[in-house]
């Protein structure tokens, strides 16, 4: 037996060995008492939440799908329905709403204050604002259950976790669901929620425990590059075989409110039928239309500034960024605009002679989010990054280099290996990186004319310069709606309707154990990767590890160092990595396992191997498999204390 | 003696007896009593159609408090739309007028205001300022009003024409739709310049309110911490 690997903490690990499998049988069984009548999709984005279904007794060549309209508050009193919910909560203060001003059709007093409410009253009181609720449920060094937003709140609010968010957000959808359609109970519907292909484990199965909790326990995840794939492919109506070729490179560019998200689709050949495979996703890139709204205001900003001379408060450079917005998509929109007149309001009630008055040029616009986010660069280009602070205070790792191309061009460059295990897509020898040949564009970012064709013209540019035909663009996606579209008509393909996209999870996943080396003082332990999950795994397959044995003490939580590579797809379960360079392999938050006490005796050790596997639900799963008794205990990944790893 | 009474018409009487006397005095009474069950019959009559007006008039005004009690309070603001109803002929019948339900009203001005800055904008005293300081202030109310217009109303011209066009109107057009001006005279079919293409609102939706909710408050004060 056995080297202990990892290392052990003190610390009482929570323990709820909640077994996933037999939920998940529980509402399968009742599901086939009586077959779903809609697949529901549920985009949980960063910014907005919608939520579509698919009529599957009406669909079937012809897919009828529809947007739910959500009923929200958009102030005190006032409820009006909406094709987006924001993904926000206002946590108010007791004396600032009165009572009933806050009720909804479902209920008197919602626990929370979601969608467009939320969003208005936390302009002027960001203290209250909890945001971005899901960009926090993939940072590492967190733990999302942890009451921690709104981050800049003062201690008197009462803080909400991630985790809780999540929950309230899909809370909302699903009351509103009962209140809309009260004939079908939404726990016995097709539910598919999306996620960035980016999550880890950990977020994707925070993000599935919110679902059960608010009693989706069938809910599957899909990744949301994908689920904008599916979208394109309804929209077309049986057309896209004529859009798509064997050998196609399919990249999907998702640039959303908050977060930019990458995804490669290979398409293939399989027995005379088109395949779809996705053969590579990018990292969590935290950046968007709402940091370009924001460079617009701050260039916008300073302009005023000089001109006055006096310093901007908080308020006006929020209306500024209001008015930033507006006035971007006019200028988007109309060619023939040259500038648009920017006006901040007096706040008081005299509306004439107390406002600010400049001028958003076209010039500036292009200069600002062209050039600032879309920099025409060559494909061997890294995003920039600085090294932190020291005293950064505690927030989102927001991405550093604002050049959403730099980002494009170094995953198309780490990713130049992702199809060489593909007979069908052939690379030129010379390719420096992958050569997209198709590209799908979602988010609302890429509405406006001029970043899609830039995005375009600078893709294109880097596969003239390895003598590579033009990627064309894959027409007619709802930018706004479709990844909950996609995901509805996905409930609808999982019937056996329609392509489906091979995935299986995006990374391989390792675990860092102490390789066995004579100590050197002075230096730390050797760490090796040890492979437990490889590249590609299938939803509802297993991987074991029976010839590596480890020794868990009975009580004592044990935790592991944990490893993704999004690159290395040759590593087979149990294959030991002494070398990897920091592009490879990231690290993930650490994983927890504690074994119970019942039937043994605290402190002895009980030699496991470990085992992984992929849900049906779309989340990876690890244990702990006793090799006495074959006994099996789950290892956590959400175990985030919001310490840094040693 | 001899009771027979024999009927003459052709007799007048001589004397003025007190039979007489009594039978006059008797029909002047009952002619008196007649004229006057008739007078109050009429009276009464008035009378009670008078309360019957008001009390249709009273039930018009409690319509829209009975829709208190419903939780939501849906608003039909197509009242507003068509609040006066065209007096057909001059019949004495008393016309029934559509109300409009004040909250809708509220609601509209509570948006202007809240997005327009529309009250703010009307209150102020324009002509202390230049045009310049009106237009920048012009740009947040028309911005403002454009958005709450946009959001909620679908609105379409009621003619496709191009204003300065000539129109012709066939017989049996709907008054309501096009109004005619200048020299009405002759039979349909009319010929005449579109100088308004007119708008109708197509769809329409206004947010609902919660049962609390004082439609009043267009716009709260604001205190900041």
């Amino acid at each position: 037996m056995s080297e202990l690997f990892g290392h052990d903490t003190n610390q009482d690990g929570a323990d709820n060995n909640q077994s996933l499998e037999s939920q998940n049988h529980d509402a399968e069984a009742q599901m086939d008492s009586e077959g779903p009548r809609y697949s529901v999709g549920i985009d949980l984005g960063t910014t907005h939440s919608v939520l579509s279904y698919v009529d599957l007794h009406q669909s079937d060549d012809d897919v009828v799908q529809d947007v739910m309209a959500v009923p929200q508050l958009i102030a005190p009193g006032e409820v009006e329905e909406r094709e987006q919910l924001p993904s926000f909560i206002y946590l108010p203060h007791e004396a600032e709403i009165s009572e009933g001003e806050t009720a909804l059709p479902w209920t008197d007093k919602p626990d929370f204050l979601v969608g467009e409410i939320a969003r208005n009253l936390g302009g002027k009181t960001p203290i209250r604002l909890v945001a971005s609720a899901k960009s926090w449920l993939c940072h590492a060094g967190v733990d999302c259950k942890q009451a921690i937003l709104p981050a800049d709140g003062p201690d008197e609010v009462e803080k909400v976790s991630p985790f809780q968010a999540t929950q309230a957000y899909l809370q909302h959808l699903v009351d509103a669901w009962v209140y809309k359609y009260p004939d079908a109970d939404l726990a016995a519907q097709d539910v598919t929620i999306t996620v960035p292909a980016s999550f880890d484990p950990a977020a994707r199965e925070l993000t599935a425990e919110a679902a059960r909790s608010v009693g989706l326990n069938q809910a599957i995840l899909l990744e949301e590059p994908q689920s904008a794939l599916y979208s394109w492919i309804e929209n077309s109506e049986g057309d896209w075989r004529n859009h798509v070729n064997v050998g196609d490179i399919i990249l999907v560019v998702d640039i959303g409110g908050g977060t930019t998200d990458l995804s490669l689709i290979a398409v293939t050949d399989q027995d005379g039928n088109l395949e779809l495979n996705r053969v590579a996703v990018g990292d969590h890139i935290l950046l968007g239309g709402d940091n370009m709204d924001l460079a617009l205001a701050y260039a916008v900003k300073a302009k005023l500034e000089k001109d006055s001379g006096k310093r901007l408060e908080a308020w006006q450079i929020q209306s500024l960024t209001h008015a930033c917005r507006d006035a971007k998509e006019q200028l988007f929109n109309d060619p023939e605009l040259d500038n648009i007149p920017l006006v901040v309001a007096n706040r008081g009630s005299s509306l004439i002679g107390g406002s600010l008055r400049t001028e958003l040029t076209r010039d500036e616009l292009n200069q600002i989010l062209v050039e600032g986010f879309l920099p025409e660069v060559p494909v061997s280009e890294k995003p920039i990054s600085r090294p932190r602070s020291g005293l950064r205070s505690q927030g989102l790792p927001y991405a550093q280099d604002a050049g959403i191309t730099r980002h494009l061009a170094a995953f198309l460059t780490k990713q130049v290996a992702a199809t060489d295990e593909l007979d069908d897509i052939k690379l030129p020898e010379h390719a420096s990186f992958l050569h997209p040949s198709a590209v799908l564009f979602n988010g609302g970012v890429l509405k406006a004319q001029v970043l899609a064709e830039r995005l375009m013209t600078v893709i294109n540019s880097w596969l003239q310069a390895e003598q590579a035909p033009d990627a064309r663009l894959l027409q007619g996606a709802d930018l706004d709606l479709a990844v909950a579209r996609g995901a509805a008509y996905y409930g609808f393909v999982r019937k056996g309707k329609g392509v489906r996209i091979k995935g299986g999870t995006a990374a391989s996943y390792y675990v860092g154990v102490e390789s066995a080396m004579p100590a050197v003082p002075g230096m730390p332990p050797e760490i090796e990767a040890l492979c437990i999950a490889p590249f590609g795994m299938e939803e509802g397959t297993e991987e074991a590890l029976p010839d590596d044995v480890f020794g868990l003490v009975v009580g004592e939580p044990v935790r592991f160092r944990f490893f993704a590579s999004k690159s290395r797809r040759e590593d087979k379960v149990g294959t030991r990595l002494d070398f990897w360079t920091e592009d490879e392999l990231e690290e993930l938050d650490e994983i927890e396992i504690t074994l119970p006490d019942e039937g043994r005796k605290a402190g002895e050790v009980v030699p496991v191997h470990l085992s992984a596997a992929v849900t049906e639900v779309g989340t990876l799963e690890l244990h702990a498999v006793s090799q006495q008794d074959g006994q099996r205990w789950k290892i956590e990944f959400d175990v985030r204390a919001g310490e840094e790893s040693s | 003696m001899n009771n027979v009474y024999s009927i003459d018409l052709s007799l007048r009487p001589t004397t003025f007896d007190l039979w007489h006397v009594c039978l006059a005095a008797t029909v002047v009474l009952l002619a008196f009593i007649l004229i006057a069950v008739l007078l109050s019959v009429l009276i009464g009559h008035r009378r009670c159609s008078r309360k019957a007006e008001q009390a249709r008039q009273q039930m018009v005004e409690n319509e829209p408090e009975t829709r208190v009690v419903e939780k939501i309070v849906e608003v039909p603001v197509e009242k507003i739309v068509e609040k006066v109803v065209e007096v057909p002929g001059p019949a004495p019948e008393p016309v029934v007028l559509k109300e409009a339900t004040p909250e809708a009203a509220l609601q509209l001005l509570g948006m202007l205001q809240k997005e327009a800055r529309f009250i703010d904008f009307i209150h102020e005293d324009v002509s202390q300022y230049g045009d310049a300081d009106v237009g920048v202030a012009a740009r947040v109310v028309h911005e403002g009003c454009k958005k709450v217009i946009d959001e909620h109303f679908s609105l379409a011209t009621i003619r496709q024409e191009t204003e300065g066009s000539k129109v012709t109107l066939a017989e049996g057009f709907n008054s309501a739709e096009i109004r005619l001006t200048g020299n009405i005279v002759g039979q349909p079919p009319f010929t005449g310049t579109l100088i308004h293409k007119g708008w109708r609102v197509t769809e329409f939706h206004l947010p609902k309110l919660t049962e609390k909710h004082d439609p009043k408050i267009i716009a709260p004060a604001e205190v900041e911490l």
